[in-house]
Order: structure tokens, then sequence, then C-alpha cells
């Protein structure tokens, strides 16, 4: 209780709040902006907070990642294109209600089941802390290489129907990693004698070049476009009661997007996709589904939304990220000298009750901010494409910049902007890049001191937990190859996923 | 004819059953595009090329555990990126050729210009200073994209002139002044060299 009222007391500045209350409305505009998204806003404003306080910084990036998501089904309901990828199923059914006059009702469901998945899981969050707060420990150099390796394993498998690609992006992610100079033997690596290469390749020249550069460029190459989007009439809380009417709904789809969450690699996605189908299936009208039926709406939202509060876990607890959003948001950990980790839960447990608090306050900030300005917001929708793309050139501008004043780095980000440009174009996954990154820097440090204690192989796993990861990583390889000799037993028909497709929009 | 038709001739020469064919065309399809296979080959090439400068790129002869090893996760990635990007282009042959193939690659070349508008963007920001740079350089992309109304001009400018406002006058964001500043009068010239 101490803890948690030093967490409050953490909270409880002017500063704080104001960056709690711009993050959260900010990330419901960008959120709400077709071909922006919060990874896009996250890269900009990231080398931006690094002059703030780390709690400033911190929450204001917790605001942009937990309330994007309520915005993004402002244009999935109204124009059939979610604001950001997850909100992709929230379309197949909050559309057809907008078509058939009932745009008012979907977005109050909308936002509704948002709320109810967005403080689910955060209490989810809170009740596993004490869990958390014990196995952390138990978390030495060869459980977290073991986690990172588990990590990258389940992000590529996750990319079902691309896991070659996502393998060889993956691959390349941790190479780009061991470029530069190597911290314990010093010596060079693919640096090509060039001064600038060896201190590395920055990850958030990387970040910022794969999403926010390519997004601008994907926007400026291609034919302008201005969505049009209705006005919405009606009581914004009407969605409330419907909401609690469906409450079964609701919350096995939070427990879907909880679980799926703190699951490395899988996500909004497949949280949405679970929750969405165990609706259906359990549904008196499942035919409705893809029509306009309230409970697929809920389903998808109440998932998708449930997920920021759970990817906190891994972050968290392991300092592992499971997704690009919770891999930024490290990087900002690290830069305001927060390490998160099993440490963190022994030493910083204020912080992370500010941070869970936090979470709680920009549900309800982005909530009451909703439903006042729905209207207002469908303006931001109607910006023409190519405009909004010499925006985020511009602002984008300023977080590669301001890292080191480094015309380099904008070379290095244009590059990867290209990058990101083509990959978006072929329908292949940025995450397993920025994943690899992350996930491959921890393993390579993680796994060189594991082996001061490790004098054979079986010693990485003779410890309980590095052995039930162990387990994991083989059941995990074993269910995918049982997966795929199932689908070529049965000829299925080759799926049309259009899964990162939503990154172009 | 497509190379999509004539691959899984070859295999079925080579296979013992026609079943054969479409289960291992099976297990390499997938969702593609246009230009896949340009680059599927492009990161196999590279792959490779990496892989093969490990011993001048890395020091091979250092001493201690192999995973300590400096050449290690270099060697690691690129192995298990050659691997992957050799089955990727694998799927590519295999699968039935998309349409549009050179259509998409220009798409790819048409966004350089805009790689170097972006590059050119910050060369110019440290001499002629971030907030007429800025202004010039939005106002230049926003004609450049083809808007032509002024309103587009007055939202580019106020959009230049906010960006500049709260990152660099508010934020304090690390960014360099502009050489021209110095040439301004004393009283003005502090004042654009803090906070514009």
């Amino acid at each position: 209780m101490e803890d948690f009222l030093s967490g409050i007391e953490l909270l409880a500045r002017l500063d704080v709040l104001i960056a709690l209350f711009i993050g959260s409305v900010g990330g419901v505009i960008i959120g709400a902006i077709p071909g922006v998204g919060p990874a896009v806003a996250i890269a900009i404003l990231l080398p931006a907070t690094f002059s703030l306080e780390p709690i400033v910084g911190l929450t204001m990036l917790l605001g942009i990642y937990g309330s994007s998501m309520y915005g993004g089904a402002l244009p999935a309901v109204l124009i059939n294109t979610p604001g950001t990828a997850v909100n992709a199923l929230t379309s197949y059914d909050g559309y057809p209600m907008t078509q058939r006059g009932e745009a008012n009702r979907a977005l109050s469901l909308a936002y509704s089941a948002s709320f109810w998945g967005g403080i689910f899981g955060i209490l989810c969050l809170i009740l596993l802390s004490p869990v958390l707060a014990i196995v952390a420990p138990m978390f030495g150099s060869r459980e977290i290489f073991l986690a990172a390796l588990l990590g990258i394993i389940l992000v590529i498998f996750a990319h079902r129907g691309q896991v070659l690609a996502a393998g060889m992006l993956a691959m390349f992610g941790i190479f780009l990693q061991t470029v530069g100079l190597d911290a314990v033997t010093y010596t060079q690596r693919y640096t090509f004698d060039l001064s600038w290469l060896s201190s590395g390749v920055n990850l958030i020249v990387v970040v910022l070049g794969l999403f926010a550069l390519s997004q601008a460029f994907v926007l400026l190459v291609s034919p302008d476009e201005a969505p049009e989007a209705t006005h919405v009439k009606g009581r914004p809380t009407s969605g409330i009661k419907e909401v609690m009417g469906n409450k079964r709904v609701a919350t096995a789809a939070g427990g879907f997007g909880v679980l799926m969450g703190m699951i490395p690699g899988t996500g909004e996605f497949t949280a949405q996709f679970m929750s969405y189908t165990y609706a259906q299936k359990t549904s008196k009208n499942p035919d409705e589904f893809g029509k306009g039926s309230p409970e697929g709406l809920i389903a998808s939202e109440a998932a998708n939304n449930a997920v920021p509060a759970a990817a906190m876990i891994p972050l968290l607890a392991l300092g592992i990220p499971g997704e690009a959003l919770t891999a930024m948001m490290l990087s900002v950990f690290y830069i305001h000298n927060v390490i998160p980790g099993p440490a963190l839960f022994q030493n910083n447990i204020d912080l992370v009750y500010a941070l869970y608090i936090a979470l709680i306050l920009l549900n309800v900030i982005v909530f009451a901010f909703l439903l006042v300005s729905t209207n207002v917001l469908t303006k931001v929708i109607q910006i023409p494409t190519r405009f909004l793309g010499v925006l985020i050139l511009v602002l984008s501008f300023v977080g590669v910049y301001s890292l080191r004043n480094s015309l380099t780095d904008c070379m290095m980000a244009a590059g990867f902007g290209v990058f990101g440009l083509i990959l978006k174009r072929l329908n292949l996954p940025i995450v397993p890049i920025v994943l690899g990154m992350v996930l491959g820097g921890i393993m390579e440090v993680k796994l060189r001191s594991a082996m001061a204690r490790v004098k054979t192989p079986m010693d990485m796993i003779d410890r309980p937990i590095a052995f039930i990861l162990f387990l994991l990583i083989l059941l995990v390889i074993g269910l995918h190859i049982r997966t795929e000799i199932r689908e070529i037993r049965a000829k299925l028909p080759e799926e049309d996923h259009d899964v990162h497709d939503t990154q172009l929009r | 004819m497509g190379r999509g038709q004539l691959r899984p001739t070859c295999i079925i020469q080579s296979g013992s059953s026609m079943a054969r064919v479409k289960t291992l065309q099976a297990l390499f399809k997938r969702y593609r595009r246009p230009g896949d296979v340009v680059f599927a080959w492009a990161a196999l090439v590279v792959a490779v090329l990496l892989l093969s400068q490990l011993g001048a790129e890395t020091n091979l002869k250092a001493g201690g555990k192999l995973v300590a090893r400096p050449w290690f996760w270099p060697a690691v990635s690129l192995g298990g990126m050659a691997v992957f990007a050799a089955l990727h282009l694998l799927t590519s042959l295999i699968s039935e050729r998309i349409e549009g193939r050179w259509v998409e690659i220009w798409y790819w070349i048409r966004s350089l210009e805009y790689a170097g508008w972006f590059i050119a963007y910050a060369a110019i920001v440290p001499i002629a200073g971030y907030l007429p740079s800025t202004i010039v350089f939005t106002l230049a992309l926003i004609f450049r994209v083809g808007y032509r109304g002024s309103r587009f001009f007055w939202a580019g400018a106020v959009g230049a002139v906010a960006t500049v406002l709260v990152f660099k006058s508010f934020l304090q964001v690390k960014l360099p002044a502009g050489q021209v500043y110095e040439y301004l009068p004393d009283g003005i010239r502090q004042i654009m060299l803090t906070y514009f």
C-alpha cells in the first residue's frame, strides 16, 4: 500500500498530468488519422521526450500508446478504414452499422467496449503484480536469454504465411544491432572502416525510418485522397448500457487481450481474432457477424484495448518487448535510465504503480474526451493524405535530427524509410526487424553473462524457469510444425490475409 | 508464359508424383505482391555478400568461449538471414508470377525523390535555421505534391510554425541554430538563436 501511495505521489504533479493529458488526447487524434498510427507518433516524439523527466516522458508516450486504439475505431466505423492496424476487425461490424444509420450506436459501443477492455487489462496487471514481484527475480541471465529467444521465435511464427520473410527480417534486425564497436572485445564489427558506423546503428533512427518516414513516403508517392466522414448524431453514452448487457463477451474479449498481450509476438491481432471467433460461436445471432453485430464490435474493441496493459507485463518484469510499440517504449525506459527487468520490481515498484495508475487515468481521460469530441475528430479523418505525408516528414526530421544533430542519421533514416516503404508495399512485416534489434541485443548480452556459470549445454536449463522456457520453445516449434503438416495434409486453400496491409492505410 | 507455369513442370520431372508437387507448392505458397522476387533476390545477395565479409569485418582470432567471440552473433544472424532469404526466394520462384513488377519497382524508385527532399531539408537547417528552412521546405513540398489552393499553403505554413514553436521554442529540443542568424541585428539575433 505504501508503494501504491508513493506511486500516486509520483503522478501528482502538474507537469506529469499535463503530459498524460497531451499524450492521451494526442493519441486519440493520431489514432483517428488513417495512415499515421501510434508507432509513427511514438517514433517522432521519442527524442522530444529526452529532455523531459523520466516520469513525464514515460506518461506522455504511455498516453499515446494506450489511447490510439480508441481513436482508431472512429475511421474504422465511419469510413471502413481502420485508423490503426489493430482496429481492422472493428470495421467488419462498425461500418455496416454506420451504413444502416447507426453510426452513433456503433461508436458509443466501440468506446464503451474499449474502456471495459482497457480497465480489465489494467486490473489484471495490478492483480498479477505481486506474482510478478515474486517470479521476476527468479529470472537470471539464462532465463532472460531463453525468454528473448522464445520471443524471437514467437514473433517469426506469429506471421503466418510469411514465416520465411519474418525470419529473414528478424535475423537482419539481430545483425543490425551487432554493427559497430563490440563493447566487450573492443573490436569493430561490420563498420567497413567508416567512422560513423563505429557507434552502431541507432534503434531510434531505424524505427523512425521504418515507421514514420516510410509512411510519409507511401503517402507522398500514392495518389491523394481525402475521405468523407458522416456527421454523427445522438447520445454518445448510449453504448455503455449495451456493453453492460454484453458483459460476458466484453470480459472474455478482455481476457483474450490480456493473455495474448503477455505473449511476445502475438498481440492485438490474435487477441481480436480469437475473441471475435469466440463471440460468434457463442452468440445467439452468429449470422449477424460481419453485417453489423454489436457483439462483434464489442469483442473486437475490448480485446485490442486490453493488450497495452498486458504487453507491459513482459516489458516491465523482464525487459522483453512483445511488439514494436513496447520495443519503442523499452528504448524510452533506457534513455530515462529506468531499466525494466526483475530489479525494477524490487527497487522501483513505486514507478511501476505510477505507470498502472497513469494507465487507468488515461482510459478515463480518453473516454471522457471521446464522448464530447467525436464530431471534431471526424474533421481530422478528412485531412488529405499527401498533406499528411508532408507533415509527417517535417515532424520526423525533429525526431531524427535532435538525436545527435547528425546528417548521417538523417541519411540512414531516409534509407530505412525507403526500405520500410518496400516492405509495406510487399505486404511484409516491419516489426521483426525492430524486435530483432532489441531482442538480439538482449540475447547477446545475456548469453555472454550466462556463460560464466555454464560448463555444459545442459547447465543452461538446469534451473526450473530455464527448463520451463526451454520446454516452451520446443512446444512452440513442435506446434508450428504440426500445424504446417496438418494444413498440407488437409490441402487447405490459401488464405488471403491482409494483416500487414493495414500498415499502408 | 509466366515463370509460375514453368517451375512446377520442372519439379514434376524431378519429383515422384503430381501430389508431391502440390504439397511442395502448398508448403511454400504465400500471399505475394508484385516485385516480390526482386526483393527476394536482393535480400539473398545482401545476406550472402555480408556473410562473405565475416573474416574481414570481425575479429575471427579473438579467444574465449564460442558465444562470447565477436564474430558469433554476426555469423548466426547473417547465416540465418541467408537461409531464410534462400527459402523466401524459392517460394517466390515457384509461385505464379504476378503482373506489374516493373510498375512496382518504379514506385519504389519514386520514393527516393522524397528521401532526397528529406536529406536536403536536414542539410539546410544548420545553415538557414530551423524556422525559415521548415517553412520553405513545407511550402515547397506542398507545391511539389500537387496542391495549388491557397488554403493548403496557409495550413502548411501554420503547421510549420507550430512545429517549430512546439519542439524548438517550447520543448527546447536540441537543434542547431542557423548560421544566417549571425547576420541578424543584435536584439533579434539572440531570440532567433535560442528559440527558432
